[in-house]
């Protein structure tokens, strides 16, 4: 699924530099759920990014099932993102304005999937995720868990290789945080999705199948769980 | 998606989008409201033309007199040349002049140059005019006292003054005194003239077979006043002082601020009365079209010499009153102040927009983080943007109809006259009556009272019209079309600042503010 090779990131930061990706170097197979722990601002995040193509490594490569990301243009990044690739962040990142079927149907819209199919498939992608009865709810209508759970089936609802999520339980309380990941693992498990899960959580990550640890800008793989 | 997002941004944004369509509305209601005023000034001012200029003359041609000529130009009187010299009327005697004279600030124009002129490329038409003055004195002359420092007589004014002369003589005096101006029409080309802009409002108008007799068209305001009538008689006097009766056969309206003709005469009639036989005093031209004129105007001043040329436009800029500042205001002071406003509701509108933007940051970055393209944001930006200026343009239509109806209701009336300038003559009269008085006479005698005060002050506010018309502010199709316009352009400029924000955001950048 995933080869990095040698991946660097560096961003300026006042009149320094700063060396976010030191030499990366990661392969993630088909139907593999890691877990990235670390301390804040050793890079966590920065590899899920470019994992996800939302940025662009300095050097190296990062290859997804043959194509190089970093060799790719705006547009077909844009494309694999919609395609491909499934987000969760930490603050849900729910548009406020939308319902909860809305809101999945906005990962919808780039494929150009037609209206009435795009609400099927919103409304399957929220059953999924016990929310059917919740479609027509903002988000600020919702709970925290259930607000993840519509980001879920956001993430979802088409049919991506790649889960990447961003601490995904960040916010959310003990007993959410189970049913949370509870969702994530039985969803990847059905899907036979690749997972990427940042997290500071232990007993989350010790969940997932292996564990990379981030210091430094440098990837550490400690266990296989 | 695009609509539902769209409103339900807009919804929740509510308050700040309903600010932006504010101020759009207003630029766009001050547009509409001063497109409209200025446009009612604009109308006003062409009725007030229409007015002063008469039907179909696109040209008129005058001639200034020279500057040894405009003194005076004497009061009429047999014995003028002797007042103010050892030489006067006896006391006692009887004094019933009526004196046909031309308007002294006008030189004559030989009609030749009227055919002269009608042959000219692209003139369509030239009339010759004759703009007369009649003016009847009787009375009888009053015994005078000798002054202390020297022989007593009318005491004469500089020919600018307009001050009206009246004896200074002493003892006291009764003079009536009357003065009506007479047109000279041609009646071969009755399209152009001082008639052409009047309506028969009883009688007839002239026909070919009125020329050279003494029949008479008469203002109806004049009629009125005098209380004449078709077949009505009304004496007017020639150049030696005698009158003649002319018959009314009809009588004219002429619009508000006409010029100051009271009574029409054929031109021949005119021109033998006034001993200005083969004389004109002012020449009508019609172009074959507008955009002719300019070269025709040139054409007349190669031709004949001396003339002065006058087009709608420089009649324009002699309209002076209220109507001249409520244009100027219009075009000046409303003009830029709309700018000024719809320059600033643009601005307003823009930085709301990339503040809403900015605020907006984490959500955009979802959007593209999902797939969204950059142009798939930038358009729901603008798409917000611009239902924000149509909104707002329909608010300022309203605005803008409330605005001229506002103008239209509550603008005072506006006046309009056509300033002095001697020499300068219009169709038809309405000049300023420059100068007056006696020619000559020697330091006046000190006391006594009587004058032709009267008869004075009627040339000089007939010469002088002032035209009231009443402001109308329309709102025209196009106004409308160019405020919608307007507002979505705002709505444009407003979105391509959001929106050119908003593209400019990378996925990762916006998110890492989150994450």
């Amino acid at each position: 699924m995933y080869k990095l090779t040698d991946v660097k990131k560096d961003y300026p930061k006042g009149r320094q530099t700063v060396h976010a990706l030191q030499g990366v170097n990661l392969e993630i197979a088909d139907g593999e759920w890691m877990a990235i722990q670390g301390p804040t601002g050793h890079g966590k995040s920065t590899l899920l990014q470019i994992l996800g193509g939302l940025d662009r490594a300095t050097s190296g490569s990062v290859v997804l099932d043959g194509t190089d990301l970093t060799r790719l243009g705006e547009g077909s990044m844009t494309k694999t993102r919609a395609t491909t690739i499934g987000f969760i962040f930490q603050t849900f990142n729910l548009i406020p304005t939308l319902t909860a079927q809305e809101n999945v149907e906005t990962a919808l819209v780039p494929l150009g999937v037609s209206g009435e199919s795009r609400r099927a498939r919103a409304a399957e992608a929220l059953a999924s995720v016990g929310l059917a009865d919740r479609v027509r709810h903002l988000p600020s209508e919702l709970s925290g868990g259930q607000q993840q759970r519509v980001a879920i089936a956001r993430a979802l609802v088409k049919e991506p290789k790649v889960l990447l999520a961003d601490e995904p339980t960040g916010n959310l309380d003990e007993d959410t945080r189970d049913e949370i990941i509870a969702l994530l693992e039985k969803l990847w498990r059905d899907k036979g999705l690749s997972m990427v899960m940042v997290t500071h959580d232990s007993s989350v990550a010790r969940r997932a199948q292996r564990l990379g640890l981030m210091r430094n800008g440098k990837l550490t793989i400690k266990t296989k769980v | 998606m695009f609509f539902t997002y769209l409103w339900r941004e807009l919804r929740r944004r509510a308050r700040q989008a309903t600010f932006i369509a504010i101020g759009l509305a207003l630029g766009i209601g001050l547009v509409i409201t001063v497109t409209a005023a200025a446009a009612g000034v604009k109308n006003a001012q062409a009725s007030v033309l229409h007015s002063l200029y008469g039907v179909g003359t696109d040209i008129t041609v005058t001639k200034a007199p020279s500057t040894s000529s405009t003194g005076g130009g004497g009061f009429g009187f047999s014995f003028k040349q002797s007042v103010g010299t050892a030489t006067r009327p006896k006391a006692g005697s009887k004094i019933d002049d009526n004196t046909l004279t031309s308007d002294f600030t006008l030189s004559s124009i030989s009609s030749a140059d009227v055919t002269s002129i009608s042959k000219l490329d692209d003139v369509a038409a030239a009339a010759g005019g004759l703009t007369l003055t009649d003016r009847t004195v009787s009375g009888t002359v009053p015994s005078f006292n000798t002054g202390t420092s020297g022989t007593g007589g009318f005491g004469g004014r500089s020919s600018t003054s307009g001050t009206p002369g009246g004896f200074t003589g002493g003892g006291t005096s009764t003079f009536n005194t009357n003065s009506f101006v007479v047109s000279g029409v041609d009646l071969g080309t009755g399209e152009l003239g001082p008639l052409s802009t009047g309506t028969i409002s009883s009688g007839r108008t002239f026909t070919s077979s009125d020329s050279g007799k003494d029949v008479a068209l008469v203002d109806s305001s004049y009629a009125t006043t005098e209380k004449l009538k078709v077949g009505s008689t009304i004496d007017i006097g020639n150049s030696k002082g005698a009158a003649t009766k002319f018959t009314v056969v009809g009588i004219v309206t002429e619009p508000a601020g006409d010029d100051s003709t009271n009574v029409y005469i054929p031109l021949t009639t005119a021109q033998t009365l006034s001993g200005l036989k083969n004389d004109v005093n002012t020449i009508y031209v019609s172009a074959t079209s507008g955009a002719d004129i300019t070269s025709v105007a040139n054409a007349i001043k190669s031709d004949v010499s001396g003339v002065t040329i006058t087009d709608q436009d420089t009649l324009a800029s002699q309209v002076t009153g209220s109507i001249s500042s409520a244009s100027s205001l219009a075009n000046n002071l409303g003009k830029w102040l709309a700018i000024a406003v719809l320059i600033a509701a643009f601005l307003l509108a823009s930085l709301l927009t990339m503040s809403a933007v900015s605020r907006r940051i984490r959500e955009f970055g979802t959007l593209k983080a999902l797939g969204w393209k950059s142009r798939r944001v930038v358009f729901q930006v603008m798409g917000e943007s611009i239902a924000i200026g149509i909104v707002g343009g329909a608010i300022g239509v309203g605005l803008g109809f409330l605005g001229a109806a506002a103008v239209g209701h509550f603008a005072h009336p506006l006046t309009a006259s056509l300033g002095s300038t001697t020499g300068t003559a219009t169709p038809g009269g309405s000049r300023a009556f420059t100068g007056g008085g006696y020619p000559g006479g020697g330091t006046g005698g000190a006391g006594g009272s009587g004058g032709f005060n009267g008869g004075f002050a009627h040339a000089a506010a007939n010469a002088v019209p002032t035209v009231t018309e009443h402001l109308t502010a329309p709102v025209t199709l196009e106004a409308v079309l160019a405020a919608v316009i307007l507002a979505v352009l705002g709505g444009l400029i407003a979105g391509s600042f959001g929106g050119w924000r908003a593209a400019r955001l990378r996925p990762a950048a916006a998110l890492s503010k989150v994450a």
